[in-house]
């Protein structure tokens, strides 16, 4: 069930959530919705729920306008960052609520709703309420009660974002194995890029209610639409007018036409990498991350004067995050406007 | 840390404390059942169920009967418009409903005195389609009506909006219309504080005395209810009866607060 | 779903609309009610009171009787909040810092004149400060009287709305004062009254409305004498005597303190806001309740520390 959002726009008094965005989402995918925190990127989700009602454009679920449907009749499966677990019910009343409410008899509703406590690994625990389990087994309580009534598509707001780290990461895999297990059309919102390009396959990127590119992980990652992108998927150095990654700069210890001089401000060691960070000569602060042998190589030390090469750095000429709505892309093709300068080496 | 207060002071806070509740609140509770028994059972029991003193009973718990149940329908629909509905008129009837709390219950019967009497707005022609609401139980209900109308709102709002929106939109997520959200979701989530609040209009309705006083005429029999009833023995010096009576609305009350206590415990659950 | 206008960007969270809440009807009923029960009475008194225009008005609101019963009404009053003001405070702070047996026993009784009609809290306080006083005090029927009657009202409404507060304290606070050097009565004054401050101000404001409107207790501890009349009383004895014009025009001033007293609630909460988390300040705009704090806090809970 492919979703298809057109021109929408929702703004709440002076603040502007979305402002005319179009989102396509291939049936049976898994699509994240990935931005700072006022990127509109909830608003949508809420709005592709019925939560919200758009004040201008289209929602399309399977080819069918939803956009003036109630939420109940949009068959949407809907999980919360804080879980809306209903604290008065069990497990078990939690998860069979919406099969209740569509008045399934009380044999099939038990089958069911045991099935989804296997499936989301809580089984025996369907007589506790919300209050008796761990924040990830509610979250996963949560995400068995949505996807109890089969739902055509499955909405995820910030899923993990009250879950410590461990259990973060833990969630990930297993809800990409569920996508792949259960194929239903997924979207996620997060503002965490590498929990995006861990579960994704399709990453929409948002910036003050404007999509600003989408694509997969590499594409995201290797040919950002412009500066917002290049510094929201990846840690990234600015000279000048040019933007790098860490990993694409070279440090060598002789000068040529390509280099700048840099003086090592402080090294630090996380484990396999070691981070580097330089001031250049215009006061410039730049890191360049560095494997333990390439360190063990140049020998640094810090206070040391090095050189810097940038092997692939972009230019954006200009551009800003805040494009035209154009901006938006089809998946993978570059934005017309934008250079890529490759250093050859 | 426990706050650094040396022993000494902290006896004299307790002594103090308790020492005053003592007088204030402990030692009125225990003389009024002293007082009330110290014949034996008999005479307070005689005096409550005499005829008049059965019939005040009873027209008191008319009152919680159709006061209550109004007033708790009215607190919950108008909670509901309080906190999920935001309106101009929203502040304004806040105010209204906090009004009976600061007011002078004597005030309120002398406002429906003056509405429903005989030279009043309404009451001439109510009177002449035979509708009689002064000094009849029709008068003593819209008193009590009034005089508990903010305890169901009052104890509802916090909870509302603690309670959030959250679980309301994940059941519609899952296929449920308002009203199958409003009594599975919503109301269970916010039953105790409702109850909280039902628990208080009830104690505020057994217990009026000046608003119904005033509307009432405290006709023995008619139109008394029980703190009418205690009144009206203790200006006839008729003791037992007056007791009797009182030690049933101090038993109510006790009721009330262990009710309370209970509900109190339950919302912060 | 019905779309309705949000003015604040942080909380778009669209909830339950129950068909009929939010709409006219819904409105249309509430304040129909509010209209009936409450406003319709109310305008029917004030236009009573300004029947005879408002030199009539006046001249009724300001009789010596009334002045003078005013006057012991407010006095009386003033003295309560203080001494309630004083050992509620006390009370509270006992109930949510100390431990001691019997202390949720003592915790539930706080509500007790809440709970009690107020007809018999006279009568047992006769009882006991009456004639035949088991202490041998004797003070019915004088103005004493009708400060103790006061006293036993008004006692939960400063203790209800100081202690969620002390709850709620963050003890860090105290602590890091005491790490500065600061003894226990410094901490008190400098650190935990300011902080209870602008909630004691409000429950002392809501228990002084409370006594100026006061009428059952008073009623039979304190008599009707005319030096012991307060103003409830008077109005009480003028509708007996059928002087509605006078007993409407005392009561519109007690309206109106009523009103005075609401507001100043209201600041006391805004004022009380302010060093609060902002989250409270969030709730739609809606200004809460006088007593939003006293009987849905969770004092309970701390009991067993």
């Amino acid at each position: 069930m492919g979703i298809s959002v057109e021109g929408a726009v929702k703004s709440f008094g002076d603040f502007q959530a979305l402002d005319d965005v179009s989102v396509e989402v291939p049936d049976g995918s898994l699509t994240a919705l990935l931005g700072p925190s006022g990127s509109g990127k909830s608003t949508l989700l809420r709005a592709i729920a019925g939560l919200e009602t758009l004040d201008a454009g289209r929602v399309t679920i399977d080819g069918e306008d939803v956009s003036t449907k109630p939420t109940q009749k949009r068959e949407v499966g809907f999980v919360f960052q804080h879980y809306a677990a209903f604290k008065h019910m069990t497990v078990f009343e939690n998860v069979g609520f919406g099969l209740k409410i569509r008045k399934w008899d009380k044999a099939k509703i038990a089958d069911r709703v045991h099935e989804l406590l296997n499936l989301v690994q809580l089984p025996g625990l369907a007589d506790r309420y919300p209050s008796q389990l761990s924040g990830g087994q509610r979250q996963r309580m949560a995400l068995a009660r949505a996807l109890a009534v089969q739902p055509q598509v499955l909405l995820l707001d910030e899923p993990f974002g009250a879950l410590d780290a461990r259990v973060r990461k833990d969630l990930r895999a297993w809800l990409r194995n569920l996508h792949e297990e259960m194929n239903v059309t997924t979207i996620f919102v997060t503002h965490d890029q590498e929990e995006a390009m861990d579960v994704a396959g399709q990453l929409v990127v948002m910036n003050q209610g404007r999509v600003e590119q989408s694509g997969s992980a590499e594409d995201l990652y290797e040919h950002p639409a412009n500066e917002f992108v290049m510094s929201f998927v990846g840690e990234v150095n600015r000279l000048g007018e040019d933007f790098v990654r860490p990993h694409d700069i070279e440090v060598v210890l002789e000068a040529d036409d390509r280099t700048e001089e840099g003086v090592v401000k402080r090294i630090v060691a996380l484990g396999f990498e070691i981070r580097v960070e330089f001031v250049l000569g215009d006061g410039t602060d730049v890191w360049v991350q560095l494997t333990r042998n390439e360190l063990q190589r140049l020998e640094l030390r810090e206070g040391q004067i090095a050189f810097l090469r940038p092997v692939q750095a972009k230019s954006f000429n200009g551009s800003t995050p805040s494009d035209p709505p154009g901006a938006s892309t089809p998946q993978g093709s570059d934005d017309g406007g934008d250079a890529e300068v490759s250093a050859a080496v | 840390m426990r706050t650094a207060s040396p022993a000494p002071s902290r006896w004299a806070l307790r002594v103090v404390g308790l020492g005053y509740l003592t007088l204030l609140l402990l030692a009125p509770l225990v003389a009024i059942f002293y007082k009330t028994f110290e014949h034996g059972l008999a005479p307070p029991i005689e005096a409550i169920t005499s005829t008049n003193g059965l019939h005040a009973l009873k027209l008191s718990l008319l009152m919680v009967v159709i006061a209550v149940p109004l007033n708790t329908i009215f607190g919950i629909g108008c909670a509901l418009l309080l906190v999920r509905h935001k309106w101009k008129g929203n502040a304004l009837i806040d105010s209204v409903i906090n009004l009976p709390f600061a007011m002078s219950p004597v005030v309120i019967g002398l406002a429906l005195f003056l509405l429903y009497g005989a030279k009043g707005w309404l009451g001439p022609d109510l009177a002449e389609a035979g509708v009689e609401i002064l000094f009849s139980v029709p008068g003593m209900v819209l008193a009590s009506i009034f005089v508990s109308i903010p305890f169901v709102v009052r104890e509802t709002v916090p909870v509302l909006q603690e309670i959030g929106t959250e679980q309301e939109q994940a059941a519609s997520t899952l296929g449920a219309n308002a009203w199958q959200t409003f009594w599975r979701v919503t109301l269970p989530s916010i039953r105790w504080g409702v109850a909280y609040g039902v628990v208080l209009t009830t104690a505020r309705v057994l217990g009026e005395f000046g608003a119904v006083s005033i509307v009432s005429g405290s006709r023995s029999g008619e139109t008394e209810t029980l703190p009418l009833y205690v009144k009206k023995a203790f200006d006839n010096f008729e003791f037992p009866a007056a007791y009797g009576a009182s030690v049933l609305l101090a038993l109510l009350a006790l009721t009330t607060l262990l009710a309370m206590n209970v509900l109190k415990r339950k919302e912060d659950a | 779903m019905e779309a309705h206008a949000q003015s604040r960007p942080v909380a778009p969270r669209a909830g339950l609309h129950l068909p009929g809440v939010g709409t006219g009807l819904g409105r249309g009923t509430v304040v129909l009610y509010l209209s009936i029960i409450v406003l319709l009475p109310l305008a029917a008194l004030a236009s009573k009171s300004f029947e005879d225009g408002l030199g009539s008005f006046w001249a009724q609101a300001t009789s010596p009787p009334a002045v003078r019963a005013y006057e012991l009404t407010v006095i009386c009053s003033l003295i309560v909040v203080v001494i309630n003001g004083f050992f509620g405070t006390i009370i509270a702070w006992l109930l949510v810092r100390d431990s001691f047996p019997g202390k949720s026993a003592v915790n539930a009784v706080i509500d007790l004149p809440f709970a009690l009609p107020t007809i018999v809290a006279s009568l047992v306080l006769i009882e006991l400060y009456g004639a035949h006083s088991p202490f041998g005090i004797d003070i019915a029927l004088t103005r004493v009287a009708v400060v103790v009657a006061l006293l036993f009202v008004t006692l939960p409404f400063v203790v209800r709305a100081v202690q969620p507060l002390l709850i709620e304290m963050d003890r860090e606070m105290e602590e890091a004062a005491a790490s500065l050097g600061a003894g226990g009565f410094t901490i008190f004054r400098r650190i935990i009254f300011p902080n209870l401050l602008p909630g004691l101000a409000a429950g002392v404001a809501l228990a002084f409305a409370r006594a100026v409107g006061e009428y059952g207790s008073v009623l039979l501890f304190a008599g009707t004498l005319p030096n012991t009349q307060v103003s409830s009383v008077f109005i009480s004895t003028q509708i007996e005597s059928g002087n509605e014009n006078g007993a409407a025009a005392v009561s519109v001033v007690l309206l109106f303190t009523a009103l005075a007293m609401l507001g100043l609630i209201r600041l006391f909460q805004r004022w009380g806001s302010k060093h609060e988390r902002s989250q409270g300040a969030g709730a739609g705009g809606l200004t809460v309740m006088p007593m939003s704090g006293n009987f849905t806090e969770k004092e309970a809970d701390d009991e067993n520390r």
